[in-house]
């Protein structure tokens, strides 16, 4: 992607103008300035907002696609700041991992130039100065190297080598970033083994081939690719059968659906609707939390219970207001199991054929104290199960419970004078 | 006159089965055999079987691939986004860093909430207690918030069980729950603090039981590493999505292990995947720069939120309470918070200064944290918002 960025930066037709400027002293060669980048950004990416641009300008530099001509730290800013383009070769889709030996190579290269404005920066000198002692015996290599290096470039237009110097320093200002920049060149480790160069073999920016050059170790993650067997292919085969006998609906009702749920909800969102009293992380005032732990439900907290069974199953508050209500009906056992399910599966393995029985023995069983009321068919593969007794054993009747404590008893509570009055109650307090 | 040509029939005992039958030479690996009719006719259905090649089942499955896609589209009768013109924008926010929490040594990899909605664990560190590792990549919160689960490049998930006296050493009490052959990407309990689902580069997710460590189930269809997982909402619910490296996200029955659904429109890897708060669809959000969402009963991707201007990967998403807002966490340093049913970006949050590892948003939807290679976590919240302004007849 980064690629396209800086190839539709390059192109002469509705790109970037690139030219040579006049200085007091020497012409400066192929620039572009800040607020030129930052222009073509916004008309040529739909950006509103400048920042933006100059955000996206600077991680595009900080990447190592352009760079300040006179700054080590690649950022980018909406001024007359010139500005050049990296040379593909030092593009960082190259896979550059490049070695110390080769750093030595630069920053040797750069003292033996005569010219003021190409001294090391501090940072620069310090690494030099670590690089020596690291590579004492291998100096007299690395110098000769160096040495080698300025003699080519020696020999290349004047104008050329400005930028091409300029472009090497930039090349080194990702992979050596000064102290305190952000190393764009860091991976997510988990990626790392796809990358297209995955056996690391260290390519030298100076050509180099060491006689002595360690193989780093290969971290031992990549693993061989798996290849797709038949049986693979096969069992795609079944799914796709049956997703396409698989009854779906249209787009118009999903999107109603999905409407329907934010608007309900809009109002229980901090991050859209304010909270009341206040939300404590804007405040520091932690009320909305007291509030919350009280046994007094708020009256948008007891509406929410109205919106699906889930939402008062979720609420502990509610579990209870409603199981009071049930046990005023003498039918409290449905919620009881709903429950005792919903804490089976929660249990650690070895616990849970206890458990099985258990619940089996309270609710189930002929003669059971609270026994639920199973339509034959469920009893039947319930009681098979049981003999099994794994955490699923109450699927099938849990379900049909549920069912029915939904379609009944759910829809009755939210008739019920109980739940009617905390409802209004608060409501009432709100009128006086 | 009409030519006819003559079958030779030589009776005799079939190779195969012995009996006296008419029969026919087969040949078998270049080894001549005489068979009877009704065998020669087993052999054959079975050698078509073995010569099913590789390529005929896989333009089996291109041509249902094709059929399933024309299903699907007969029912895309409307865009999200068109339909969702009738609701009222959003506006502007004003959303403001509360907190940040420093003081890592390392990058911050992950994140995740207490259910007391004010604890925030993360790699690295606890926000009480320090725990031992750099290479943490997934951390989980137990439901009761007396422990913690984490993992990484050890293969492995170990539960941590919390303790606030500083002078207890949280290493010496962990246990390890579960094993993988790769590197641990992401973590989960499920309603208790005794079974933990894990997803791992070695291109499984998994159940395990914590008190004994035993695997529950595991899951296997994924082609490459899975990167994240999120369970689904709902109280009854038994099924969780992942997202991974091969660009599918797969939607899972934790009681039998098989798939039950799949999407397949990223462009490249799915960092993370998290359900929209009813647990109807799923937001993804992938290194192709875009994020999507996609419904389970429409089994198809309904919305992209993508820009031009964003080119970096998005790493973590996250919904708010209701759902109408997408949190996104890119690795342009950026948070890009979407309004999910009209498809545009409602506000960009700065701040960070490298990529945005992990995004969540607390249990009760008040803020959202935001975790960072810059070894810092910032919680915002919502200062403001400026609604739309109707524009009224009478003036």
């Amino acid at each position: 992607i980064e690629d396209i960025i800086t190839k539709m930066q390059d192109d002469k037709t509705g790109g970037v103008p690139i030219r040579t400027v006049k200085s007091f002293l020497s012409k400066i060669p192929s620039v572009v300035t800040g607020t030129d980048i930052v222009q073509w950004l916004m008309k040529n990416l739909s950006i509103e907002d400048p920042v933006e641009a100059i955000h996206l300008g600077s991680l595009i530099a900080a990447q190592g696609y352009i760079f300040p001509i006179s700054d080590h730290v690649l950022t980018m800013k909406d001024d007359g700041t010139f500005y050049r383009f990296q040379a593909p070769y030092f593009w960082p889709s190259n896979c550059w991992e490049p070695e110390n030996t080769d750093y030595a190579i630069y920053l040797c290269k750069r003292t033996m130039q005569n010219k003021a404005r190409l001294e090391l920066a501090d940072y620069e000198a310090e690494n030099l100065a670590r690089l020596q002692r690291a590579f004492a015996r291998k100096w007299e290599f690395i110098f000769m190297q160096a040495e080698a290096q300025v003699k080519i470039d020696r020999k290349k237009d004047k104008t050329e080598r400005k930028i091409l110097d300029s472009q090497e320093r930039a090349f080194w200002d990702v992979h050596r970033p000064v102290p305190g920049c952000v190393n764009t060149t860091e991976m997510d480790i988990r990626k790392c083994r796809r990358l297209k160069n995955p056996q690391k073999v260290k390519k030298s920016v100076y050509g180099v081939t060491e006689e002595s050059q360690a193989q780093s170790p290969v971290h031992v993650l990549s693993q061989p690719i798996r290849k797709t067997t038949k049986e693979d292919i096969r069992k795609q085969i079944t799914f796709l059968n049956a997703q396409i006998d698989r009854h779906c609906l249209k787009m118009s009702k999903v999107a109603e659906s999905l409407i329907a749920y934010t608007e309900q909800y809009v109002e229980y969102d901090p991050l859209i609707t304010p909270a009341e009293p206040s939300n404590p992380w804007i405040s520091d005032d932690v009320a909305l939390w007291d509030i919350e732990m009280s046994k007094e439900p708020s009256q948008q907290r007891v509406k929410r219970w109205g919106f699906s069974f889930d939402e008062i199953l979720k609420d502990q508050v509610g579990r209870d207001q409603f199981l009071r209500f049930l046990e005023s009906e003498f039918s409290s056992e449905n919620l009881r199991f709903w429950l005792a399910v919903q804490d089976l599966k929660k249990q650690p393995l070895q616990d849970v054929a206890k458990r099985v029985e258990e619940i089996w023995q309270e609710f189930l069983a002929p003669g059971a104290p609270s026994a639920i009321n199973l339509d034959s068919h469920s009893y039947e593969i319930t009681s098979q199960n049981v003999k099994d007794g794994g955490r699923y054993t109450f699927e099938d009747a849990q379900e049909h419970i549920y069912k029915l404590m939904k379609s009944d008893s759910y829809a009755r509570f939210l008739r019920s004078n109980a739940y009617q009055d905390l409802l209004l109650a608060k409501k009432k307090v709100w009128l006086l | 006159m009409c030519d006819q040509t003559f079958l030779v029939n030589v009776f005799g005992s079939c190779d195969k089965c012995f009996k006296q039958r008419a029969l026919r030479p087969v040949f078998k690996k270049s080894q001549q055999l005489s068979y009877c009719s009704t065998c020669t006719e087993i052999m054959a259905t079975e050698g078509l079987h073995e010569n099913e090649t590789l390529a005929s089942l896989k333009s089996e499955a291109e041509s249902l691939k094709g059929k399933l896609e024309e299903e699907r589209a007969k029912l895309h009768d409307v865009e999200l986004h068109q339909v969702a013109e009738r609701v009222e924008a959003l506006g502007q926010f004003v959303m403001k860093t509360r907190r940040t929490l420093k003081g890592h040594g390392n990058k911050v990899l992950c994140m995740d909430w207490c259910k007391d909605k004010r604890r925030i664990v993360s790699s690295s560190q606890e926000h009480a207690v320090t725990m031992p590792c750099t290479w943490v990549m997934a951390c989980a919160y137990a439901p009761s918030g007396c422990a913690i689960a984490c993992g990484g490049l050890d293969n492995k998930c170990s539960v941590y069980p919390l303790t606030f006296d500083k002078n207890e050493n949280m290493a010496a009490k962990k246990k390890s729950v579960a094993m993988h052959t790769n590197y641990l990407s992401a973590c989960s309990f499920t309603n208790s603090d005794m079974q933990i689902l894990t997803a791992s580069g070695d291109g499984t997710c998994a159940l395990w039981d914590v008190e004994s460590g035993q695997l529950l189930q595991s899951f296997h269809g994924h082609g490459a590493d899975v990167l994240c997982l999120d369970l689904a909402p709902s109280e009854t619910g038994n099924t969780f999505v992942s997202g991974g490296c091969d660009k599918k996200a797969m939607v899972w029955d934790m009681r039998s292990g098989q798939c039950v659904q799949a999407f397949e429109t990223h462009e490249s890897d799915i960092n993370s995947v998290r359900y929209y708060p009813s647990g109807d669809a799923f937001a993804s959000g992938s290194d192709d720069a875009t994020c999507r969402l996609y419904d389970l009963r429409a089994d198809r991707e309904v919305a992209i939120y993508s820009k031009e201007s964003i080119i970096f990967g998005a790493s973590s998403v996250d919904f708010s309470l209701s759902g109408r807002l997408l949190f996104a966490g890119y690795n342009d340093y950026t948070i890009n918070v979407w309004d999910v049913l009209k498809g545009s970006r409602v506000s960009i949050l700065f701040g960070h200064e490298n990529r945005v590892s992990t995004l969540r948003v607390s249990p009760d939807g008040t803020a959202f944290c935001s975790g960072s290679w810059d070894h810092t976590l910032r919680v915002r919240g919502m200062v403001f918002r400026f609604p739309v302004c109707e524009r009224r007849e009478d003036g």
